[in-house]
């Protein structure tokens, strides 16, 4: 029974599904071939020298070393707390940049997901709004928001305003895309469920899309809020306020024990952020898939 | 022979599948009747463990060298016995994007090393098994569409198609026509019939209406509540039997009853 030679039909697809493969082994081994050619290409061009990396590896230490003051087992407690001599600044900017983040996050998001639906070749309709939609959003996203910054400081002047919208339009433009990806996914079935029963385009978002998307949205919102927190930070170096700009200042002034201190409430705020959001994440997107 | 034991599933306070126990000789086919809720496909997923049995035990002599206890399996062996005893479902569970051929071929990914299926490396003998399957059950010429461009019923004949490379012993079908239009519910059945008299292989299938299993089922078991309350040969059951199967004494699914019984089956 094992080898019984195939007739009929069966033979005929036999071939057929054999070209299949050979179709696609071709495939695979030129999309391969391709792959490793750019990949060394790249690697060339961005001169990425392995033995100038060993090489260089060690002095990294220096530049970390610089950044955390002597610190004696018997004076600790006030060792640290010279190091951070400038503490209640640092988290009034902190608390600056936490806000800035958020508002960015709560914006970006609003708008980027109502823009997602025009942007999703199953909701867009038109063509033509599909088109517009995603070149609009890649613009607001593909502008690294130290230069939408740099354009708001110039028209809106130094502080966290310019921040947030710079923030806000890259948000934007990511979350779109992203939320665009997840409505293109669905199920058509329940689109078509309100439809037949005689739903218009915006009930058909609201009832047979939203439902779907929605943990999904959760999810992606949250991991934005945390790249916002570092996105809050960097545009604090060209005038946004905030940690960021404490930190700039004392890497120019060549402060490296308090841009030290700084790095480290920035890292453990990340980390905070991170924790929070995942046990969140967890429990929302639980509720959300288990409601109904 | 397929041996279950006071098999039991509860949910915190709900007790689905209540101390049931029956034996199925090697190459029966079974259908279990009952209305929604009653532990039809509790019982099933217990059997090839997609759900664990709160307790009880499930015996099978003839997919392992000796006699074991299908619920105390793990790992490597557990799939083993997944593959061995094969299941179709309601709604097909195919991968949507998978070409038909692919979905079939994912019957033999516990016959080979992960990593190897992983990349999708299988053998010329899986390959013709496959084909000889789609071939059985008249889908051959579907073999590189992918599986979502299929209708319901050309759907389920894929779905037994993956269930046959696995080379099982028995094959589990929970309710496999309840979304299928009644040609196609014709095909499958047919379909499964003749796999389980060709081949010898077990059938259990869950089945809504009682004519399908008096038709295709050498033997009936009733379920209500979570219990079994009928277990005979298709004649054996009286009318009696199979209103206490579906009814529920009350006046608002005196319709569902009749239905499920055949009795109002063509026009009113």
């Amino acid at each position: 029974m094992a080898n019984a030679a195939p007739r009929g039909l069966a033979a005929r697809f036999a071939s057929e599904y054999a070209a299949h493969r050979r179709r696609k082994r071709v495939y695979a081994t030129l999309f391969g071939a391709v792959f490793v050619v750019c990949v060394v290409a790249a690697a060339i061009t961005a001169k990425f020298d392995v033995i100038k990396l060993v090489d260089g590896l060690p002095r990294t230490s220096e530049f970390l070393l610089k950044l955390v003051p002597p610190i004696g087992m018997s004076s600790f407690a006030n060792d640290v707390r010279e190091w951070y001599w400038d503490i209640g600044k640092w988290m009034g900017s902190l608390l600056n940049t936490l806000l800035m983040a958020y508002l960015a996050t709560v914006l970006g998001t609003f708008i980027g997901g109502f823009l997602s639906f025009f942007a999703a070749r199953n909701l867009a309709g038109h063509y033509l709004i599909y088109w517009t939609t995603r070149r609009l959003l890649e613009i607001a996203r593909t502008v690294p928001d130290i230069v939408w910054a740099l354009m708001f400081v110039i028209a809106f002047g130094i502080g966290p305003l310019a921040g947030i919208l710079a923030i806000t339009v890259h948000t934007i433009g990511a979350q779109g895309k992203l939320f665009a990806e997840v409505n293109e996914n669905i199920s058509p079935l329940p689109i078509d469920g309100i439809r037949a029963a005689g739903g218009s385009w915006w009930q058909e978002i609201r009832f047979a899309v939203l439902p779907q998307v929605m943990p999904n949205y959760l999810s992606y919102t949250f991991w934005r809020m945390e790249l916002n927190v570092r996105s809050a930070t960097i545009v604090g170096f060209v005038g946004a306020g905030g940690i960021g700009h404490d930190l700039f200042t004392s890497v120019q002034l060549l402060y490296f024990a308090d841009a030290g201190a700084i790095l480290l409430i920035i890292v453990a705020t990340i980390m905070l952020i991170d924790v929070l959001s995942e046990s969140f994440r967890h429990s929302a997107i639980g509720k959300a898939s288990f409601a109904h | 022979m397929l041996k279950v034991e006071s098999l039991t599933k509860s949910f915190g306070s709900l007790v689905a599948v209540d101390n049931v126990s029956f034996e199925v000789p090697a190459g029966q086919m079974v259908g279990i009747i009952g209305r929604s809720g009653a532990g039809k496909s509790t019982l099933l997923r217990m059997i090839n463990r997609l759900t664990d049995a709160s307790s009880g035990r499930v015996l099978c002599d003839d997919a392992f060298a000796t006699e074991v206890d299908v619920c105390t399996l793990k790992g490597r062996r557990l799939r083993q016995w997944r593959a061995r005893c094969a299941m179709v479902f309601q709604q097909f569970n195919l991968v949507p994007r998978l070409a038909v051929m692919t979905n079939v071929l994912m019957g033999r990914i516990s016959y080979h090393p992960t990593v190897s299926t992983l990349l999708m490396m299988f053998s010329d003998a899986d390959r013709a098994l496959a084909i000889r399957a789609l071939q059985r059950l008249d889908m051959v010429s579907h073999g590189l569409h992918r599986a979502d461009e299929l209708s319901g019923g050309q759907q389920q004949r894929v779905a037994i198609a993956r269930a046959l490379v696995q080379e099982p012993k028995i094959l589990l079908a929970d309710e496999p026509i309840a979304s299928l239009d009644l040609r196609n519910a014709t095909i499958v059945m047919d379909s499964l019939r003749r796999i389980n008299q060709e081949d010898g292989i077990t059938v259990i299938s869950n089945l809504h209406l009682l004519q399908t299993a008096r038709d295709y089922c050498d033997r009936i078991i009733g379920m209500r509540k979570g219990v079994i309350v009928f277990d005979g040969a298709p004649a054996q059951m009286s009318e009696a039997q199979a209103r206490e199967i579906y009814g529920s004494g009350g006046q608002d699914n005196e319709e569902e009853v009749e239905l499920a019984l055949g009795a109002t089956s063509t026009g009113h």
